[in-house]
């Protein structure tokens, strides 16, 4: 007896279920930041692993987009080929790693450092959407918390840490204002990412798997990080450059390069370093 | 007509017989054999010999044979028969660096001396339903790299807290199994009573301070899987002696720092080690492990997840099983004690209701 051949729907998902998520969708984008419940399904990856994103990618994926995945900033990283492979069987699309040849990027934990476009879409993979969560963990309060605009326990945060530390201690998943409303999570981005959500000429889509929830920030919107007068909200920065490409202003991964503690520094981003690099060469060469 | 329910031997030898027979299927079928179940099932051997306390790959798969997949069941058993054998003492710490990692990775750098090894995994399988392709080139590449442990070399910036305090001795670790436990417990004692811990329910409470209650919000500095050697230190020799290798998995998780004006910031750890291939359990171990130490790092007691006295009562599977289970045994006699109360409780009710409606009327 051979066993019973089965067949996926284009994209994984069901229609109805991607009609679903779409809906919900419009209603995230309609109200920029605010959380909505959806009816999460599972997917072939572990919960927490990127289902939020893979939900929504296949939500909206059709045959015309071409898909980059990155994880941590690079294209090569085990999850990010991992999903990339993942989508190319089971919604037939071409994928890229080049930043503006894109017109979907599922990401985590970075935005690309190449300036995004009109009509291309950022899909989160979030973890923890509820920005309040580890101030208070239940969701009937946070909600509560969204309704009445009542975000007084964040800044109280924010101020403890200047009083312990001397200054913010956020470094991920720093939290800002949408459109001068509701307080979000941006997923685990740096800070350093924040600034380029304000204003920024792409729809960012972000998809929480585990906790049931999408929000967005439609483009030309207002992002604020948070801050005080006398204490405003700073971005991590780097001093050196990239030890691979040269880059400055970029954000960058340590790589542990010896037992003694040596190290290097080089891009997060890896279509980005290497196009770098490239064009240095090439530089070099015609000169 | 009604009969009374009596436990006769013969019900019992009739549920034995019948038990065997559901485990036994269709007699068409060969049988499982244990050596199919140890070499086929080995995360399940794992999980058995884990929680069940004693490494015996062939016995663990026995055990699960034995009890129709009922992993509860066969760590019950292999507790069971564990408690029968002789102690002659304890082996020597095992040396988890000098491990031949089959599998390693840390989530905390892109890249580490001696680098990441997926070896064998779960992760990034599309579980999808096709058909596996198993005739791929298998490079175990269990090389001779050195691997240092990945909190060796942020702890050796500092940036780390140490293994233990410069000035604190390491006594003889407690034996859970042997010694009556009594709250507060050290943590080499609570780290066995969580190695023997269930792994669902660990998880849960591993899942729990992650999404903020007790936030513990941690990295996974590694997770390596490999073979150790054991060696036992025979006081009649006076050098150690090697007794086989085990399979261990290791989890070292990082998490946020502490640190005030006296003192500066490092981060602090949870740590997990269990038999074989068990790294969910690893995992969650350290975490719940590093949630416990709220005390240390005088943290409030907010959360489940750092309530030692709670965690540690609850986290033995055989016990819960037990407890929970011996529902079904006869309780005729304390039930029929408290339907002689709730009847005359009722009844009082009613005298005291009717004598009310008398008065108002």
């Amino acid at each position: 007896m051979s066993a019973q051949q089965i067949e996926y729907n284009i994209g994984y998902l069901d229609e109805q279920t991607k009609r679903m998520i779409r809906r919900t969708l419009l209603k995230a984008v309609a109200i920029p930041g605010f959380q909505v419940p959806f009816a999460s399904r599972e997917v072939p990856l572990p919960r927490g692993w990127g289902t939020g994103g893979v939900q929504l990618t296949a939500a909206i994926i059709g045959s015309d987009d071409v898909l980059k995945v990155i994880d941590q900033g690079a294209d090569d990283t085990t999850n990010a080929v991992s999903i990339r492979a993942f989508f190319n069987l089971v919604a037939g699309v071409p994928t890229t790693t080049r930043t503006e040849d894109a017109t979907i990027i599922q990401t985590r934990h970075r935005i690309p450092e190449t300036p995004l476009g009109e009509g291309q879409i950022m899909v989160y993979q979030v973890p923890i959407p509820e920005p309040l969560r580890f101030l208070e963990p239940r969701e009937t309060e946070t909600r509560r918390m969204h309704a009445l605009n009542e975000y007084g326990l964040m800044y109280v945060k924010l101020y403890e840490d200047i009083a312990k530390y001397g200054h913010i201690a956020k470094t991920y998943d720093y939290p800002v204002l949408v459109n001068d409303r509701y307080l979000m999570a941006p997923s685990p981005t740096p800070s350093f990412d924040n600034p380029k959500l304000h204003q920024s000429q792409a729809l960012h889509i972000f998809g929480a798997g585990c906790e049931k929830r999408i929000y967005a920030i439609p483009p030309h919107t207002d992002v604020e990080s948070l801050g005080f007068e006398d204490y405003p909200f700073e971005p991590q920065n780097f001093d050196q450059p990239c030890a691979i490409c040269g880059s400055t202003g970029v954000y960058l991964d340590q790589i542990i390069t010896d037992n003694a503690g040596g190290a290097m520094y080089a891009c997060s981003d890896s279509d980005h370093c290497e196009r770098t690099a490239a064009r240095a060469d090439n530089e070099e060469a015609a000169t | 007509m009604y009969v009374a329910v009596k436990g006769g031997e013969k019900a019992i030898a009739n549920a034995h017989a019948l038990l065997a027979k559901e485990g036994r299927g269709d007699p068409g079928i060969p049988a499982i054999g244990r050596d199919a179940v140890a070499g086929q099932l080995p995360v399940l051997v794992s999980r058995v010999m884990t929680e069940g306390s004693l490494y015996d790959p062939k016995l663990a798969a026995r055990a699960v044979l034995r009890c129709q997949g009922d992993v509860l069941e066969a760590i019950t058993l292999v507790r069971s028969y564990r408690t029968t054998l002789p102690r002659f003492g304890y082996s020597e710490p095992i040396d988890t660096a000098g491990l031949a990692p089959q599998r390693r990775v840390s989530a905390t750098f892109k890249d580490i001396p001696g680098g990441q090894q997926l070896g064998a995994t779960f992760d990034y399988t599309h579980r999808l339903f096709a058909d596996p392709t198993s005739d791929g080139p298998v490079d175990t590449g269990a090389d001779a790299v050195p691997m240092p442990r990945v909190s060796d070399l942020l702890g050796s910036d500092a940036l780390l807290e140490p293994d233990r305090a410069a000035d604190r001795t390491d006594p003889e670790p407690a034996d859970l199994t042997r010694e009556p436990t009594v709250f507060p417990m050290t943590r080499a004692e609570r780290l066995q009573g969580l190695a023997r811990g269930d792994e669902g329910f660990l998880l849960a409470l591993g899942y729990s301070t992650q999404r903020g209650y007790g936030s513990t919000h941690p990295f996974a500095g590694e997770i390596r899987v490999g073979e150790v050697e054991v060696e036992f230190d025979a006081p009649e020799l006076g050098f150690p002696v090697p007794l086989g290798r085990i399979e261990v998995t290791e989890c070292q998780m990082i998490n946020q720092f502490t640190g005030n004006s006296d003192t500066p910031a490092q981060f602090t750890r949870g740590y997990g080690l269990v038999f074989g291939r068990g790294e969910r359990k690893a995992m969650s171990m350290s975490l719940v492990d590093r949630a416990l130490r709220a005390d240390e790092f005088q943290e409030r007691i907010v959360a489940p997840a750092q309530d030692e006295e709670f965690v540690l009562s609850h986290a033995d599977n055989v016990q819960a099983a037990g407890f929970v289970e011996h529902l079904k045994l006869p309780h005729y006699v304390d039930f029929q004690a408290e339907l002689h109360l709730i009847r005359r409780l009722r009844r009082d009710f009613h005298d005291n209701a009717g004598s009310k409606q008398e008065t108002n009327a």
